[in-house]
C-alpha cells in the first residue's frame, strides 16, 4: 500500500468509527448474545441455566399460543402485504396518467403512512371500530351494522388491523410512482401506435419496468409486517385478544420477555422470527430473477 | 376531401374520452381520500365537541363547540401537563436526529467516497443489518442497559443512533453522496485539504436533501416509536406522548375522558404532519437518489 492509500484507509476507518462501535455493541454482540440466551432459562435473577434446545422444543411442540401467534402473524402478512401492494399500484398508475394535481394527491395519500404506525391512530381505530364507533354508525342506515364492536369480536379484530395497514399504503405508492415516472414515454407512444390498449401497455411495459420497485416494496413490506406490534398492543390493550385473535408474534414475544420475564424463551422466539423473516426474504429474492426485469442486463 | 373532417372528429372523440376518463379518475381519487381521511376528520371534529355528544354524532359538522376537551386533556395527569410529555418526546427526537445525522453521514462518507480494505464486506454487513428485526437484539440490550442503571433514562433510546445503527439512513446517504461528481473533491485534494475538510466543507453541504430526509424520518420514527419507549421508560416524569396517550385507557379498555384523549390525539398528530409538509420538497429529491428505478 502506498502512503496515500494508507492514509485514506486510516481516514475511512476513523469515519466509520461510530458505526463499527454500533455494529459490535448494539447489533452483532446482542444478536449472538440472544442466540446463547435462547439455549438457557433466564428470569433476570441469578445466572442463566443452560437448557439446550428445550425452549425451542417447548415452543414448537407444547405451546399452543406460539402457534396461534405464528398463525395470526402469517395471516396478517400474507393478506395485508399483497393488498397494500395492489392498492398502492392501482393508485400510482391512476395518478401517473397525467392527472392534474398530482403533487397534492401524492401528499394527501402519503400522510396516512406517516401516522399509521402511531399510538394515536391505533387509539383512533379502537374508537372507529368500537361498538359505538363511526364504522357502525355509517353501516347502520344501510342495515349492515353488527351492533357490536369490530375490535371486540375475534372474527373481525384482525381485519381491523389489516385495514389499518392498508390505510397506510402511501409510502409504498410513492415508490411505485417514482418508478413509473422513470418509464420512457416513447415506449408508451410506440406501443400506442402499434394499436395496443391501456391494459396491455400496463402489463407489457409498466409492470416489467417497475418490477425492481415491486421487489423493493415486497421485501420492505414483508419485513416490517412481520414486526408489527404497536397496533395490536394498543387495540387489544396489551393482551392480543379477543381470545388471542390479534396476538401478533412480537406481542407474544413482548409478553414473554417483559411481563413474564422469560428472557431465554423470548430469545428463542426472537431467533425463530429472524429465521422466518430471512426465509421469506430469501425466497422473494430467489424468485425475483424470474420476474424482476433489469433493463441494463 | 372528406378525410380531414373525419380525422378531426376522431381526434375530438378521443379528447372527449380522455377528459371523461380524467373526470372519473378525479372523482374516484377524491372519494377514496374522503373515506380514508374521514376518521381523522371525525377525530378533529369530535375533539371540539362536548364530551357527551361525541358518540352520538358520527358526522363531521360540529353540533356543539368547546375547547374544554383540550383543557381537560392537557391537565389529565396530576402534577404534569401534556406539555411535559411533548418536551420529553421532542428532546428524545432531537437527540436521535442529531445522532443519526452525525454518525450516519460520517459512515456514509467513508462508504461513498473513500477506498479502504474490506470495504465490500463492511458494506454488505451494513446492508444486512437493515433487515434484522429489532427483537433479536432487544433482550440482551435490555439486560445490559438494566445492569448499567440506564432503564428509565433516555440513553437506551438515543445512544444507538450516535453509533449509526439505523443503517437504512447510512444507505440513503451513501446513495446520495455517490452521485456527487468526483471533480468536487479533486480540486480540494490538489490543494492538500484533509478528508475531514472534504467531508465537512464539500460533501456535507451538498447532501442537504439526504440530510433533511434523514432528519424527517428519524423524527417520525422516534416520535412514533412505541415498543422501546414502553420498555425503557417507566416513570411519568420521563413519559412521552405515545405512552401518555395510552395511559388515558384504563385496564378495562375504557376511559373516563374521551374528550381529553381526542384533543391530545389531535395535538399529537400535529408535529408529524407539520414537519413533513415543511420539508417535503427535499424529500422527493432525497428519495429520487436512492437508486430506485
Amino acid at each position: 500500500m502506498t502512503g496515500r492509500a494508507r492514509s485514506e484507509a486510516l481516514a475511512a476507518y476513523l469515519f466509520l468509527g461510530p458505526w463499527f462501535a454500533g455494529l459490535i455493541l448494539i447489533t452483532v454482540g446482542p444478536l449472538f448474545a440472544s442466540l446463547v440466551l435462547s439455549f438457557t432459562d433466564y428470569d433476570m435473577t441469578g445466572a442463566p441455566d443452560w437448557v439446550g434446545l428445550r425452549n425451542y422444543a417447548e415452543l414448537l411442540f407444547e405451546d399452543p399460543r406460539f402457534w396461534q401467534a405464528a398463525r395470526v402473524t402469517f395471516f396478517y402478512v400474507v393478506i395485508s402485504v399483497p393488498l397494500v401492494i395492489a392498492v398502492s399500484l392501482l393508485i400510482a398508475v391512476t395518478l401517473d396518467r397525467g392527472l392534474s394535481g398530482l403533487p397534492i394527491y401524492r401528499t394527501m395519500f402519503y400522510i396516512p403512512s406517516l401516522i399509521g404506525g402511531s399510538v394515536t391512530i391505533a387509539l383512533l381505530w379502537r374508537q372507529v371500530f368500537g361498538s359505538e364507533g363511526v364504522f357502525n354508525a355509517v353501516l347502520e342506515p344501510i342495515g349492515l351494522s353488527s351492533g357490536g364492536s369490530w375490535i371486540g369480536h375475534p372474527n373481525s379484530a384482525l381485519g381491523t388491523l389489516i385495514t389499518l395497514h392498508v390505510w397506510s399504503f402511501g409510502s409504498t405508492m410513492v415508490i411505485f410512482l417514482a418508478a413509473l415516472r422513470q418509464v420512457p414515454l416513447e415506449l408508451y407512444e410506440a406501443a400506442q401506435i402499434d394499436g395496443t390498449n391501456a391494459w396491455q401497455r400496463f402489463w407489457k411495459i409498466s409492470l416489467p419496468l417497475i418490477s425492481p420497485a415491486m421487489l423493493f416494496n415486497l421485501v420492505l413490506q414483508t419485513i416490517s409486517s412481520f414486526q408489527a406490534f404497536t397496533q395490536a398492543h394498543i387495540v387489544s390493550n396489551g393482551s392480543g385478544g379477543p381470545i388471542d385473535s390479534t396476538l401478533f408474534y412480537t406481542l407474544y414475544l413482548y409478553q414473554k420477555a417483559f411481563i413474564e420475564n422469560e428472557m431465554g424463551y423470548a430469545s428463542a422466539m426472537a431467533w425463530l422470527l429472524l429465521v422466518a423473516i430471512a426465509g421469506f426474504t430469501a425466497s422473494l429474492f430467489a424468485t425475483s430473477r424470474f420476474w424482476v426485469f433489469y433493463g441494463d442486463r | 376531401m372528406t378525410a380531414a373532417p373525419d380525422q378531426s372528429t376522431v381526434q375530438r372523440r378521443r379528447r372527449l374520452k380522455a377528459r371523461l376518463w380524467k373526470l372519473a379518475a378525479h372523482a374516484l381519487l377524491l372519494g377514496l381520500l374522503f373515506v380514508m381521511l374521514y376518521p381523522v376528520l371525525w377525530l378533529i371534529s369530535s375533539s371540539l365537541r362536548h364530551q357527551d355528544d361525541i358518540f352520538h354524532e358520527p358526522g363531521l359538522w360540529p353540533t356543539s363547540f368547546t375547547l374544554q376537551n383540550y383543557v381537560n386533556g392537557w391537565h389529565f395527569f396530576q402534577g404534569f401537563t401534556f406539555g411535559d410529555f411533548f418536551i420529553n418526546s421532542f428532546l428524545i427526537a432531537f437527540l436521535c436526529i442529531l445522532g443519526n445525522l452525525v454518525a450516519c453521514s460520517l459512515a456514509a462518507y467513508a462508504f461513498a467516497r473513500l477506498r479502504f480494505p474490506l470495504k465490500n464486506l463492511f458494506f454488505a454487513l451494513m446492508l444486512g443489518s437493515i433487515m434484522l428485526p429489532v427483537h433479536v437484539q432487544l433482550i440482551p440490550q435490555y439486560i445490559v442497559f438494566l445492569n448499567l442503571g440506564w432503564v428509565n433514562t433516555y440513553i437506551p433510546l438515543v445512544m444507538p443512533k450516535w453509533l449509526a445503527t439505523d443503517a437504512f439512513f447510512v444507505f440513503l446517504m451513501v446513495q446520495f453522496m455517490r452521485n456527487l461528481p468526483r471533480e468536487l473533491e479533486e480540486a480540494a485534494e490538489i490543494d492538500g485539504a484533509s478528508f475531514w475538510h472534504r467531508y465537512w466543507h464539500i460533501i456535507l453541504p451538498l447532501s442537504m436533501p439526504a440530510i433533511v430526509t434523514t432528519a424527517l424520518f428519524t423524527f417520525i420514527f422516534t416520535y412514533n416509536d412505541y415498543l422501546s419507549q414502553l420498555i425503557y421508560l417507566t416513570s411519568l416524569n420521563k413519559t412521552t406522548v405515545p405512552l401518555a396517550l395510552r395511559l388515558f385507557i384504563d385496564s378495562g379498555g375504557g376511559t373516563s375522558n374521551f374528550g381529553g384523549l381526542f384533543a391530545m390525539s389531535v395535538l399529537a398528530l400535529g408535529p408529524v404532519i407539520g414537519f413533513f409538509l415543511a420539508t417535503q420538497r427535499f424529500i422527493v429529491q432525497g428519495f429520487a437518489t436512492t437508486g430506485l428505478k
